[in-house]
């Protein structure tokens, strides 16, 4: 096994190694589920579709993620085992990728637990099933993105409380960048072609195809692309904070 | 081998470590001693590639730190300040952690894990989390990591700290049974230690190393190095002792403990004095209950050398 598959199952052992992943699971649960019932209206709808399930976890993410990702490197920092990490044979983007990887496999599988939803639907009435893969699918890439921001808001600080709400704000913004609430503050100041490329970041123009069923490479590049963009701003974070 | 050239470190304009340039070779035990904040554990972390240097290069069997840092991390053994580790952890998944990740495998890893469990008496709390370890175990998990994997190169930053002097001696014993292949390099501010597994001492204050030498050759240079330390039966003769020992030629100081009724003869430059004072304690009826030469008070030049 690589180094990236050693760190990544550490880190998801230890996930489970205390409270923090039960309660996780079950409070994302508990939650995603009255979502789609109670503001969802799965019922009144009368349509067999996961939409008020898919609809709610932008918002969901915003606030269940940044808790996942707050002590992927600040409690690293905290304790001090980043020295001893750091000091082992193993590349920064290797411990960096491991770590986020098994955060992303833990959100996955919070995700998977929903799957009584899915079975549901399929018992009132016929879904479109190959829709409701892409949605999952594309949920799956909002998680990524949420967790690659809260990876790097991890590396700026050794505080975890600090990481959680750095991660919530930036998620946020990122989340309404296609909004007047962001495009407002740049469109005064700002060129025309810088508010578009703002406006083109937004997570809920992205998401909200993909959960339509639609699967645009586009949209999962986007997804990709932010991944990467800030997995490489945690790396950059780590090299020149880690000691700090 | 360990080369360091120049090691220079700045936070800002405070400077941690400046100009640090050595060499360790195989069969030293190097003890790099220096008040709290002197820089010792920022040189070790420029040597182990933690913290980046301002500016020189530190190099590790022959690997550039910056440029080739995997050869170089492979070839050390590291226990850093604090001994840190991952405390939701138990002791076996996480020396299974660090053996995985030094790429151990097969028989061999399982020797090098018995190995360390053995001799650093881990066996009863493997499947304990580190974080309901005492603070004496969990440094003997820190070094049982840094050993796992039997390197070449040891860097140990304060591996005796906080434990028991049982605890304290085992460690040593540890460091010596390992010293004749290996090149070892200690931090530590207890002086005993350097006297009990240094071959060679650097004091470093102030961010610069001020004194390069062995435990002998640092302790010739206390003021103490050949006095004569003396305990007398009856307090009451301190006084008439002390004059007769400051009359003898070869002495250049006396100095008296009343405390314990000690009397200790400094001296002159080269002068060998226990002869005279053993010969002058017969001649005037001295009642001795100990008499010895002093090597020198390690304590004494590292107050000195660092004040």
């Amino acid at each position: 096994m690589g180094n990236v598959g050693i760190v990544m199952r550490r880190e998801l052992a230890s996930y489970f190694a205390t409270p923090l992943a039960y309660v996780f699971i079950l409070i994302f649960l508990i939650l995603a589920n009255s979502f789609t019932f109670y503001l969802g209206g799965f019922y009144e709808r009368g349509q067999a579709d996961l939409d008020p399930f898919f609809t709610f976890h932008p918002w969901l993410y915003l606030f269940l993620i940044p808790a996942i990702s707050m002590k992927l490197w600040a409690e690293e920092r905290k304790s001090g085992s980043i020295e001893l990490l750091m000091t082992l044979p193993i590349t920064l983007r290797d411990a960096v990728l491991g770590k986020f990887l098994a955060a992303w496999i833990f959100t996955a599988l919070a995700l998977a637990l929903t799957f009584p939803l899915w079975i549901t639907v399929n018992v009132l009435g016929s879904p479109d099933n190959g829709a409701i893969v892409a949605a999952y699918l594309g949920s799956l890439m909002l998680a990524g993105g949420f967790l690659a921001i809260g990876s790097c808001m991890s590396a700026l600080t050794r505080n975890q409380v600090v990481a959680f709400i750095l991660g919530v704000v930036v998620c946020f913004a990122f989340l309404l960048a296609g909004f007047p609430l962001v495009l407002d503050v740049f469109r005064s100041w700002a060129p025309q072609a810088l508010t578009d490329a703002i406006a083109s970041l937004s997570f809920l123009t992205h998401f909200e195809s993909i959960v339509k069923g639609v699967i645009d490479v586009r949209d999962l590049l986007y997804f990709a692309m932010l991944i990467g963009f800030f997995l490489v701003a945690t790396a950059v974070a780590l090299e020149l904070r880690k000691a700090d | 081998m360990i080369r360091t050239e120049h090691l220079t470190k700045h936070y800002g304009s405070l400077v941690a470590v400046e100009d640090v340039s050595f060499q360790v070779a195989p069969g030293e035990v190097l003890g790099f001693l220096g008040p709290n904040g002197a820089g010792k554990t920022t040189t070790m972390r420029m040597i182990t590639g933690f913290v980046a240097p301002t500016s020189g290069r530190a190099s590790i069997c022959g690997h550039d730190v910056e440029s080739e840092p995997l050869p170089a991390k492979a070839a050390v053994g590291y226990l850093p300040e604090g001994a840190p580790s991952y405390g939701e952890m138990t002791v076996r998944r996480f020396l299974d952690f660090v053996a995985d990740l030094r790429g151990l495998a097969g028989e061999r890893r399982a020797a090098r894990l018995n190995h360390v469990i053995e001799h650093l008496h881990l066996g009863p709390v493997l499947e304990q989390t580190i974080d309901t370890l005492s603070k004496g175990f969990r440094r003997r998990v820190g070094l049982a990591q840094a050993i796992v994997h039997d390197p070449p190169v040891l860097i140990l930053d304060e591996p005796t700290d906080g434990l028991d002097p049982n605890q304290k001696h085992e460690v040593r014993t540890l460091i010596n049974d390992m010293s004749r292949e290996k090149i070892i390099v200690i931090s530590t501010h207890l002086l005993e230690e350097v006297d009990a597994v240094c071959t060679r001492a650097i004091i470093i204050a102030r961010g610069r190393i001020v004194a390069d030498d062995t435990p002998a050759g640092l302790a010739a240079r206390s003021r103490y190095h050949n006095a004569v330390s003396m305990q007398l039966e009856e307090p009451r003769q301190l006084q008439t002792a002390r004059a007769a020992v400051a009359a003898l030629p070869a002495v250049a100081g006396v100095e008296v403990s009343e405390r314990d009724a000690r009397l200790t003869a400094l001296p002159k430059a080269g002068a060998t004095i226990l002869p005279a004072l053993s010969e002058l304690a017969t001649r005037t009826g001295l009642k001795l209950k100990e008499l010895h030469l002093e090597s020198g008070r390690l304590d004494e030049v590292f107050r000195t050398i660092t004040a």
